[in-house]
C-alpha cells in the first residue's frame, strides 16, 4: 500500500521521540556522571565540558560500592540460580505428571504471580527461620519470589519437549536425576535463560526486601547504597549520577545482551501461540 | 509442530499407559518440594498469618496479642483516619496507570507496527528500556528532572514558551499524585506496548489482506479486526496492570515517600509505616485488605493466562 512519504517521515519522526523521551533519563544520568559537581549542579543535558571519570573512583571509594556491588551480584546470582533451577524441576514434574493433585498444585502455586507479599507477617518468618539481617535470607527470599512465574514459564515450554526422550533416557538405565539434569535441562535452556535474566533483573533492582529485612548496612545492596549516597551527598549531582550510572550499568549491560530473551518472556501467557 | 505430536501419540499410546504406572518414579514428587515449601513458606504462610493477625492488637509496645475482631477493620474505613484517602489513592493510581498505559501502549505498538517500516525493533528496546531500571534510580533521577525551579521539565516548558505550564510536580499537593502517575506511566508503558505488538503480530494477516481487497480504510480495519481480535490480550495487560496499581508502593515511596503530607500515600506506603510505628495489626488488616481484593482478580487472570494449557 503507497504511503504518501510526508506521513511515513511524521510516524518515523513520532516513533523518534518517544524513543528520545524514553531514553532521556539515562542520557542525563550518564552526561552528568562525568561533570563536575557545579555543572552538574542542575541535571542539565549539555555535554560535560572535560570528563571527569575520576567521579567514579570517589563514590566507588566513598559509598563503599564495592561491598555493595558484591552483594548484589551475590543476591542475584545466588536467587536466581537456586529459584531457576527449583522452578525448572517442579514445572517439569509438573508438566509431565499431570494427577489431580499436581494439576490443583500448578495452579495453587502460579496464584503466586497475583498475590502482595505480606512484609509484616513476612518477618516473622524470617525471625524464625533465622533468616532476618541475613545475606542467604535475601537470596532465599528473592528465588522463592521467582517460584510462580517461573514455573509458569517453563511449564509450557516443557510440553514442546518430547516425552519419547524420557522413555529412550529411562530404557538406557537414567534415574530421575540423570534424566531432568543430562537430558531435560539443556532442552530447557532457552526459557531458563529468559528466566534467569528477567529473574536478575528483578533481584538487582530490588530494594524493598532489604529495606525491611536487613539493617547492617554491609550487607546492603547497590539500590540501596545509592539512595543511602544521595542522603549524604544530594548537593552533588555528578557524584550521584556516578554512582548511579554504576548501579544501572549491569542492569543496562544484561538487557541489551539478553532484550530477545526478554521479550519473549514477557508476551508468553499473554500472547496466544 | 502440536498436530504432528498428537499423531505420534496413539501410537506410543500403550508405551505410555504402561509408564503412567509407575510415572510416580520417573517423575518423583520429591522434585516439587523445592519451590512449594519456599512458596508455601515465604508466600502462603505469610499471608494466612496476616489474615489472623488483622482480627487482633498486635503491636510492638506489648507482647500480648489480644482478639479485637473487626476493630481494625473498622478504623480502616472509619473517616476519622486517613486510610481512606490511602485506599482511594490507590484507587486513582490504578484506574489512571491502567487507562494511560493501555491506550498509550496500544497507540505505541501501532505506530511501530503500521507508521514505521525501519528500526522497528530499535525502538522497541529502547521504549522497553524503562521497565528494567531500578525504580529506586528511576525516583532519584525523576526528583531532579521534576525539581521546580532547576528541574529540567520545567526549564524545557519555559524555553519553548510555556512557562505557564510549569509546576510544581511533586511538591504540591495538588498534583503530586499526577506526577507520580506520570512517571509510572513513562516507566511501564512499554512492558504493555511490548505485550500488545506481539499480539498485534500475532493477528493472521489474511483478515487484513481481505479487509482490504473489499475497500475497508485503515480506521474500519483498526475497529474491525485489530481490537476485536486483540482483546483477550487487552484483558490479560488489564489485569496485570490492575494487579500491579494495587500493590503499588516502590515509585510511591522513591518518589515523594507518601508527602507531602498525606498526600500520595497509597495501601502499601502506609503499611509501611504502620510497620515502622509497630502497629502490626492494623498494618496486617491493610494488607489483608488487598490480600482479598487480589486473590480474587488473580484467580481470574491466572485462569486466562493457563486457558492453553486447559484446553489441551
Amino acid at each position: 500500500m503507497p504511503t504518501k512519504p510526508l506521513k511515513a517521515l511524521g510516524f518515523n519522526l513520532a516513533a523518534l521521540l518517544l524513543s528520545v523521551v524514553a531514553f532521556i533519563p539515562v542520557y542525563i544520568v550518564i552526561v552528568n556522571s562525568l561533570k563536575t559537581k557545579a555543572e552538574a549542579s542542575v541535571m542539565g543535558i549539555g555535554l560535560p565540558t572535560t570528563l571527569h571519570f575520576e567521579n567514579f573512583a570517589t563514590v566507588i571509594e566513598k559509598g563503599k560500592l564495592g561491598q555493595s556491588f558484591f552483594n548484589s551480584m551475590l543476591y542475584s546470582v545466588g536467587s536466581t540460580a537456586i529459584g531457576t533451577i527449583l522452578a525448572a524441576m517442579a514445572a517439569f514434574v509438573l508438566s509431565r505428571n499431570r494427577t489431580r493433585l499436581n494439576r490443583f498444585l500448578y495452579f495453587f502455586i502460579i496464584m503466586g504471580i497475583a498475590l502482595p507479599t505480606n512484609y509484616v507477617t513476612l518477618t516473622q518468618v524470617m525471625q524464625i527461620t533465622q533468616l532476618i539481617n541475613t545475606q542467604l535470607g535475601i537470596i532465599i527470599l528473592h528465588a522463592s519470589g521467582q517460584i510462580p512465574f517461573g514455573i509458569f514459564l517453563i511449564y509450557g515450554f516443557v510440553q514442546t519437549v518430547p516425552r519419547e526422550l524420557d522413555e529412550a533416557a529411562i530404557v538406557d538405565g537414567c534415574g530421575p536425576w540423570r534424566l531432568f539434569f543430562v537430558v531435560i535441562m539443556p532442552l530447557l535452556m532457552p526459557v531458563m535463560i529468559t528466566l534467569s535474566v528477567l529473574s536478575f533483573l528483578g533481584a538487582w533492582s530490588d530494594f524493598i526486601a532489604p529495606l525491611y529485612f536487613l539493617n547492617n548496612s554491609d550487607y546492603w545492596p547497590m539500590t540501596l547504597a545509592v539512595y543511602n549516597f544521595f542522603g549524604q551527598f544530594q548537593s552533588d549531582w555528578s557524584l550521584v549520577s556516578a554512582d548511579i550510572l554504576l548501579t544501572i550499568l549491569p542492569v543496562l549491560i544484561v538487557y541489551l545482551l539478553a532484550q530477545r530473551f526478554i521479550l519473549s518472556g514477557l508476551t508468553s501467557g499473554a500472547v496466544k501461540g | 509442530m502440536q498436530r504432528s505430536s498428537a499423531l505420534g501419540e496413539t501410537k506410543t499410546d500403550t508405551q505410555i499407559k504402561n509408564k503412567v504406572k509407575r510415572q510416580g518414579s520417573v517423575y518423583p514428587f520429591y522434585f516439587l518440594l523445592g519451590a512449594l515449601i519456599l512458596y508455601l513458606v515465604f508466600s502462603v504462610i505469610p499471608g494466612f498469618i496476616g489474615l489472623f493477625y488483622s482480627f487482633t492488637d498486635w503491636n510492638s509496645f506489648s507482647t500480648d496479642i489480644n482478639f479485637v475482631g473487626f476493630d481494625n477493620f473498622g478504623l480502616i474505613f472509619s473517616s476519622e483516619e486517613n486510610y481512606l484517602s490511602f485506599i482511594k489513592n490507590t484507587l486513582i493510581f490504578t484506574v489512571a496507570t491502567i487507562i494511560l498505559k493501555t491506550a498509550l501502549g496500544l497507540l505505541f505498538a501501532l505506530l511501530l507496527t503500521e507508521g514505521v517500516k525501519k528500526l522497528t525493533n530499535l525502538h522497541r528496546v529502547i521504549i522497553y528500556l524503562p521497565a528494567v531500571l531500578p525504580m529506586l534510580v528511576v525516583g532519584l533521577v525523576f526528583k531532579s528532572i521534576l525539581n521546580p525551579q532547576t528541574g529540567l521539565l520545567n526549564e524545557f516548558l519555559r524555553s519553548v514558551g510555556l512557562g505557564a505550564f510549569a509546576q510544581k510536580w511533586l511538591v504540591d499537593a495538588n498534583i503530586a499524585l499526577f506526577s507520580i502517575i506520570g512517571v509510572d506511566t513513562w516507566k511501564g508503558v512499554g512492558y504493555i506496548m511490548v505485550i500488545l505488538l506481539a499480539g498485534i503480530q500475532a493477528i493472521p494477516k489474511d483478515y487484513y489482506e481481505a479487509a482490504a481487497i473489499d475497500g475497508a480504510s485503515p480506521l474500519q480495519r483498526l475497529w474491525s479486526i485489530t481490537l476485536p481480535l486483540l482483546m483477550p490480550v487487552i484483558t490479560v495487560t488489564t489485569v496485570l496492570n490492575l494487579l500491579y496499581g494495587l500493590k503499588v508502593f516502590d515509585i510511591v515511596y522513591a518518589l515523594t515517600n507518601g508527602g507531602p503530607g498525606y498526600a500520595t500515600d497509597v495501601v502499601f506506603t502506609s503499611v509501611f509505616k504502620e510497620f515502622g510505628q509497630g502497629r502490626y495489626g492494623v498494618a496486617s488488616a491493610l494488607s489483608t485488605v488487598l490480600f482479598v481484593i487480589m486473590i480474587v482478580f488473580g484467580y481470574f487472570v491466572i485462569r486466562l493466562m493457563t486457558r492453553k494449557d486447559q484446553a489441551e
